[in-house]
């Protein structure tokens, strides 16, 4: 899903705008967690370019996340400072933004900051009353921990704390 | 694509009631900031308002879009009389204790969850993805209001009676949620969102497990006749309003 949707026999021209596109998107941080990009977090659902336009597809990860609107301009501003002419932001809603598609080199990245990266989706109730198995400690990777709050920071993060090291530690939640 | 496309203006007051619903009970949440037991709740029941704020803002501007006439959510949230929210009228019930806090929102996001659910699937390409992105949410929403349901209903004697007096309480607004009106057969008709009767069905079937689960009695299906989805309210939305608007209304046409 991450990769950029090169339309055989598209004009070289257009090629080199998708590419820089890519290349201005990859430099987009996240507002809440700089470290990463829009593209580890797999926000960007495709770049293309259509009757002469180049068009970003773009996720929301939560529909009120207050740093959805930031990224939108933080995106909208870095293609208008690349050279590729005119183009679009669209905000993509089907399908919706999953945590399963965050890149390893993003889960890396979460991990060494102490969160605890998301493991894989829950796609019913049941499955999400079922995911109680503690995330380990991201400092002393003790399975000792436990669920403080389902609701973090930031909406897409949960707070634990490890009974082991005492300390407490973010985890992304599946979504 | 469905064999008979909604007529616009149901579809419209369609949105604006399901709008309404996440747009009225997350301002209600939002009153806890500042005055929650703990911080962790503080922040749980915030960003639960946010998501349902969130939602409201994609169904909003969706139907802004389907009326035609250039207004915005924002126009829609902040400029509507109060007989022209269509949410049902739990949402607007008082927070009260946590206790009510908590059952009101138990009680609307399992509705919200089986609808969602159901609503994902239909026909109407844009609701079906904006169902699709807030069931995601809800589950959420659920796990945390149904964990609390059970602590405090299994819990101590004295939060065990609070809870089921919350219970007793709002109970018998959760009969305007089913009430299937002339709208909501429309839109089932023409495949835009699922039948009453069965996210009925569902939603018994999960609050049953809940309140079993947290030792709490389930009330009889006797319920008021709200028309809070006609734009009939109770008194408390006046005053959702008077705050939810005030800015909109002292300064017009102020922005961020």
């Amino acid at each position: 899903m991450n990769t950029a949707a090169h339309k055989p026999g598209c004009a070289p021209a257009d090629q080199d705008r998708v590419a820089l596109a890519w290349q201005a998107l990859a430099a987009v941080e996240d507002p809440e967690i700089p470290a990463l990009t829009i593209l580890d977090l797999g926000l960007i659902r495709f770049v293309s370019v259509r009757a002469g336009v180049l068009e970003v597809g773009l996720s929301p990860t939560y529909v009120g996340c207050p740093a959805t609107e930031v990224i939108h301009e933080s995106v909208v501003r870095a293609l208008g400072h690349a050279d590729i002419g005119e183009c679009v932001v669209t905000s993509v809603l089907s399908p919706p933004w999953s945590s399963d598609w965050i890149t390893a080199e993003g889960r890396h990245k979460l991990l060494k900051l102490g969160i605890v990266p998301p493991e894989h989706t829950a796609s019913s109730m049941r499955e999400v009353l079922r995911t109680d198995r503690p995330p380990a400690c991201p400092r002393c990777q003790s399975s000792d921990t436990e669920c403080i709050s389902e609701f973090g920071s930031t909406p897409c993060k949960a707070l634990h704390r490890c009974r082991a090291c005492l300390e407490p530690f973010e985890y992304f939640k599946c979504i | 694509m469905s064999a008979s496309a909604p007529d616009t203006k149901a579809l419209f007051r369609y949105l604006l009631r399901l709008g309404d619903l996440s747009l009225v009970l997350g301002q209600r949440l939002g009153e806890w900031v500042g005055h929650a037991p703990a911080l962790e709740e503080d922040l749980g029941m915030a960003n639960i308002a946010l998501d349902l704020i969130g939602q409201s803002r994609l169904l909003l501007s969706y139907a802004g879009e389907i009326e035609g006439g250039g207004r915005s959510e924002d126009e829609i949230a902040y400029l509507r009389e109060q007989s022209e929210y269509f949410n049902p009228v739990l949402a607007e019930q008082p927070n009260g204790d946590f206790g009510q806090t908590i059952v009101r929102q138990v009680l609307i996001d399992a509705f919200q969850l089986e609808l969602y659910e159901r609503m994902a699937a239909c026909s109407e390409e844009r609701l079906a993805a904006i169902a699709a992105k807030s069931v995601k949410e809800t589950r959420y929403h659920l796990r945390y209001s149904g964990s609390w349901l059970v602590r405090l209903g299994d819990g101590t004697e004295k939060s065990h009676a609070l809870a089921q007096s919350a219970v007793d309480r709002l109970w018998p607004y959760t009969v305007e949620l089913f009430a299937e009106d002339e709208l909501d057969r429309a839109m089932a008709d023409c495949g835009v969102a699922p039948r009453l009767a069965e996210v009925r069905a569902a939603w018994d079937a999960r609050l049953d497990e809940l309140l079993a689960q947290a030792t709490l009695k389930r009330p009889d299906d006797r319920g008021y006749s709200w028309h809070g989805k006609r734009g009939q309210h109770s008194e408390h939305l006046g005053y959702i309003l008077a705050e939810l608007q005030y800015l909109q209304r002292a300064y017009p046409g102020a922005r961020w």
